[in-house]
């Protein structure tokens, strides 16, 4: 265990000093120095001219000799200021260090005596901990006596509880890691355990709490003595030399002024450097966040001819639905843009089922959004072309496009846990679309709700309607997120991997509800999943994306027998069926998916694929039009189930396909 | 087993009935420590507190009286039984300094600090839920770095800044710089303006803060999402689903918030001579009298624990899966 201490050690000086390469943490570091080199010089230094009684200069106002003035006495203020640092840091210090003391013997004393004793010590520091340390140091100050020593006394004991809160929840984070199970195994006791390995490890945090904590005290002390309850005269600290100067503050205000000033500057250095350090430690911030905007598409400049988009229209069913050509959606990375969408280009008919396979990263859902203009700032999206229902979505949208969109776009996403507003009633989450985008009034739109809601077999819809999301099971808010989406009178709906989060049995009716709802009202369906068997059952026409691009479009019933494409071909051969060996590893597509922020030049599959050539890494293959409503983009295509062609790695398990694909 | 399987219905039946019940338990429970700790105050204190209050050159005779009038020479547990008999018929026993009762001091002073504790934090609301809603839309995503900047270390400091020395430069700068309000005392409206405000910002800032933080969490949730896919306008998206969400993270914290305020107007008050319950309890301890002490941490701890308990009937009205989590 030695040698995990040092290495904690080392790795806590490392982890501090780069809290002072950040400017808050270089910046507070030199305040606290500047503060603890006061504290220690001042008073060798200036105690004589600090308490040098000079009544004939008494209450002046700032001057060349008094920089700030003097006081009742003619004492010179500025010196008295300086001086004052000593004690208020020293007792500062003290009170934290009394605090951390209390605190972590309430903190680990659950942990090491019975457990009746150590939840009567839990459920009396929750009470503590609910009240102000303010009133907690009061509390102690009358029984302590008013002074110097009561003051120490009171805060040390005020800050405890919040300490000891602090202490108990690290030492419970680490009782349940790996190295303590294994220690109690080994039978090193509990006090053992807890001095030798757990303390070490919440050492840190702890430091870091007790900095923050020390200008708390600081605050806090400033405070008590500011009221008459901590330092006495003739001693002083900034808290009392605040208090002898506000009864002036007309005559003198800087006399009142400047030991406030003092008290911040110093409470701030202590403060700040606490939390800048606990920053480079990965203290929990949620600072950052991805936010809600409208999205903005470009045309690109330069508009690419679109070669190949009408042809493939496979079903005859009027005008399309939807059609894109060009689609691109890049993010600013750490090394240039990112562009997980690169010139995705289809069109769907009306009623007709379209699934989109590949693995995670190959760009699926950034296509869905980037199609229903839900692409998050700051990513951008760019076509040559967007139409839905023969309406141009590429100028910024007029209110009649939004209701259009409101109608006639659903979108199913993949967790329903997550997709409902946990604060309002699914009715009236479901009523709104209909109130914003089909002029009805409430009761007519929950009317309309509960219908929808009988529409997707979700029993009681009347009483459902008033129930909060939580109250529904996962396939019941799915089936409820479909009933949302079919609100209007949807001509598209677009469903993100929309079974992954359910159970396999719940699956099955939701995919159900979609082909039934396709059928009843010619609905388009824009399916996304990785699974190419649950694709297969739903659709009718399969796109097989790969880094960003469409790579095989080819009706789904051909899939089993002709595939052109390679990759399409390895999915294929790495779905289980039933006389898959069960012994045996289940197959994967071998190598890693392109990383979307280093396509590599020509094909993006060819490092994966057993075919490639040198012509595959020099040229990207263009998406073209094989027979009736099959296109491929490969240099090398040919037919045949994939587990005859293509040579498979059969390395990792079962659950690898799976976790690349989620 | 019945038995077991209906109380287990009934409580999913109503979620309601059993928070209400836990946080009424929880509430009992931290009152009787409150009024144990505040009777045990005296007692802890070394030596004899009414030999410290009269003085040392007061006569053994006075002190013994004293003594025996304030009860302090029965056996301990007969002085609790006592306490909790008089506290239950609102008797908080005889100042020793004024010889008034404590009820009636505390009666007096009560007024004043609510007020100004309530306006302050209703000021601190007013101000933070707008400011720091405003600040995660205008700074979600990462867009307006600089504003976002501008924001962060502006509330920093200003939060960092104690109310009672904020006060104080509050009082130079307003009252004795530009005159516009009273320096210090309670008389009209705008003696008020000050103390509130100096014990409002610092809290404002902090909050605001807040807000934004869990303002930035909450529109990059998928509910949110769904929201904008549902192509409803800007301010419904963050009125009606972000808001009320980011809210019930706020109403924590803006809770401790308002029970430090309850105990951070004792500083207030002293600064602008407040006739509140701080100047009085400050006064008291210097001057140890003991029974008013006593009773103004009664009021105080007990305001404290209002504030929690009302916090967490917000809460649970607010988001409705609070009052079935934990509890």
């Amino acid at each position: 265990m030695r040698t995990s201490k040092t290495v904690t050690a080392s790795g806590m000086a490392a982890r501090w000093l780069a809290a002072l390469k950040t400017p808050v943490g270089a910046v507070s570091a030199a305040m606290l120095f500047m503060v603890l080199a006061m504290a220690v010089v001042a008073p060798i230094l200036w105690t004589g001219q600090a308490e040098e009684i000079n009544t004939k200069a008494i209450l002046q106002g700032p001057s060349p000799e008094h920089l700030i003035g003097t006081d009742s006495l003619g004492r010179d203020l500025f010196y008295r200021l300086l001086v004052a640092t000593g004690l208020s840091v020293k007792l500062a210090l003290a009170a934290t260090g009394i605090g951390v003391a209390a605190g972590l013997v309430l903190g680990t004393v659950p942990s090491l005596l019975s457990r009746r004793i150590g939840r009567l010590v839990t459920a009396f520091v929750n009470i503590a901990v609910a009240f102000p340390g303010l009133l907690l140091a009061m509390f102690f100050a009358v029984i302590f006596g008013v002074g110097q020593t009561g003051a120490v006394l009171a805060i040390g004991l005020a800050t405890a509880p919040s300490f000891a809160r602090l202490t108990q929840t690290l030492v419970a984070a680490q009782s349940e890691r790996d190295y303590i199970a294994a220690a109690k195994l080994a039978g090193v006791g509990r006090v053992r355990r807890l001095l030798r390995h757990i303390l070490p490890n919440i050492a840190e945090p702890l430091v870091v709490t007790a900095t923050i904590g020390a200008g708390g005290s600081l605050l806090a002390f400033a405070g008590l003595s500011f009221l008459g309850l901590g330092v006495q005269p003739p001693a002083y600290d900034w808290g009392r030399l605040l208090n002898e100067g506000l009864n002036d503050i007309y005559l003198h205000p800087m006399a009142a002024l400047a030991p406030g000033l003092a008290v911040v500057v110093a409470g701030l250095a202590f403060n700040l450097f606490g939390e800048a350090v606990a920053k480079t430690l990965g203290t929990p911030t949620p600072i950052s966040g991805k936010g809600a905007a409208t999205q903005h598409i470009h045309r690109p400049k330069t508009v690419a001819p679109s070669t190949d988009v009408e042809l493939s229209t496979s079903s005859s069913d009027g005008d399309p639905v939807l059609t894109v050509n060009d689609l691109f959606v890049s993010f600013p990375g750490p090394a240039g843009p990112i562009t997980p969408v690169r010139g995705v280009s289809f069109s769907l008919a009306r009623g007709e089922a379209v699934g989109v396979v590949g693995e995670s990263g190959s760009g699926k859902t950034q296509t869905a959004l980037a199609l229903a203009q839900l692409v998050e700032y700051p990513g951008s999206v760019s076509a040559s072309r967007l139409e839905f229902l023969g309406q141009d979505q590429l100028s910024s949208p007029s209110r009649a496009q939004r209701q259009t969109l409101g109608t006639s776009f659903a979108m199913v996403f993949q967790d329903p846990m997550k997709s409902f507003n946990p604060t309002m009633r699914i009715g009236a989450q479901l009523a709104e679309v209909a109130q914003r985008h089909l002029g009805m009034n409430r009761r007519q739109a929950l009317a309309r709700a509960a219908d929808r809601l009988r529409a997707v077999r979700v029993p009681a819809a009347e009483r459902r309607l008033r129930q909060y999301p939580h109250e529904f099971s996962g396939g019941m808010r799915q089936r409820a997120m479909i009933g949302m989406g079919i609100m209007g009178s949807p001509a598209l709906i677009v469903a993100d991997e929309p079974t992954t989060a359910l159970d396999v049995t719940v699956q099955q009716q939701v995919l159900r509800l979609l082909s039934a709802i396709k059928e009843q009202d010619n609905v388009a369906i824009l399916l996304i999943s990785h699974d190419l068997t649950l694709v297969g059952q739903v659709c009718e026409r399969v796109l097989v994306m790969y880094a960003g691009r469409i790579v095989e479009d080819l009706p789904a019933t051909e899939l089993a027998e002709r595939a052109m494409h390679p990759y399409t071909q390895a999915l294929l051969a790495a779905v289980p069926d039933m006389e898959t060996d069960r012994d045996r590893p289940l197959a994967v597509v071998p190598g890693r998916p392109a990383d979307p922020s280093r396509i590599p030049a020509g094909c993006a599959f060819a490092s994966r694929c057993p075919k490639a050539d040198e012509h595959c890494t020099r040229e990207d293959p263009e998406l073209l039009q094989r027979d009736d409503g099959h296109r491929v983009a490969c240099w090398h295509p040919s037919r045949g189930t994939g587990s005859e062609r293509v040579p498979i790695e059969l390395k990792l398990h079962a659950a690898a396909l799976q976790g690349e694909a989620s | 087993m019945s038995i077991a399987t209906r109380v287990v219905a009934d409580a999913t039946d109503s979620p309601w009935t059993g928070f209400v019940a836990r946080r009424i338990g929880r509430l009992v429970v931290s009152l009787w420590v409150l009024v144990t700790a505040s009777f045990l105050m005296i007692h802890l204190i070394p030596g004899d507190p009414v030999r410290a209050a009269l003085g040392s050159s007061a006569p053994g005779a006075l002190v013994e009286a004293r003594r025996e009038a304030l009860g302090l020479n029965d056996p301990l547990w007969l002085q609790y039984v006592h306490y909790l008999q008089g506290l239950l018929g609102g008797n908080l026993g005889i100042s020793m300094t004024s010889d008034l009762p404590v009820a009636q001091v505390i009666g007096d002073r009560f007024p004043a600090t609510f007020e100004m504790a309530g306006l302050a934090f209703l000021l601190a609301v007013l101000i933070s839920v707008p400011v720091g809603a405003l600040m995660g839309v205008l700074t979600r995503g990462g867009r307006r770095r600089r504003t976002e900047l501008a924001f962060t270390s502006t509330s920093i400091v200003v939060a960092a800044i104690p109310e009672f020395l904020l006060a104080v430069g509050l009082v130079f700068f307003f009252a004795v710089q530009l005159g516009w309000f009273p320096v210090a005392g309670r008389s009209d409206a705008s003696s008020y303006v000050l103390p509130v405000v100096s014990m409002a910002l610092g809290s404002a800032a902090m909050l605001s803060r807040i807000v934004r933080v869990e303002m930035l969490s909450v529109l990059s949730a998928e509910y949110v999402r769904t929201a904008r896919a549902k192509r409803l306008p800007g301010w419904i998206i963050y009125f009606r689903h972000a808001l009320p969400n980011a809210l019930t993270a706020t109403l924590t914290i803006g809770g401790l918030m308002l029970s430090a305020m309850v105990a951070g107007t004792v500083l207030v008050e002293n600064v602008f001579a407040w006739p509140g319950l701080g100047s009085t309890i400050v006064a008291s301890i210097l001057a140890k009298d003991y029974p008013v002490v006593q009773g103004v941490v009664l009021v105080y701890g007990v305001g404290v624990l209002l504030v929690n308990l009302l916090v967490d009937v917000a809460l649970g009205m607010l988001d409705p899966r609070s009052t079935i989590k934990e509890g």
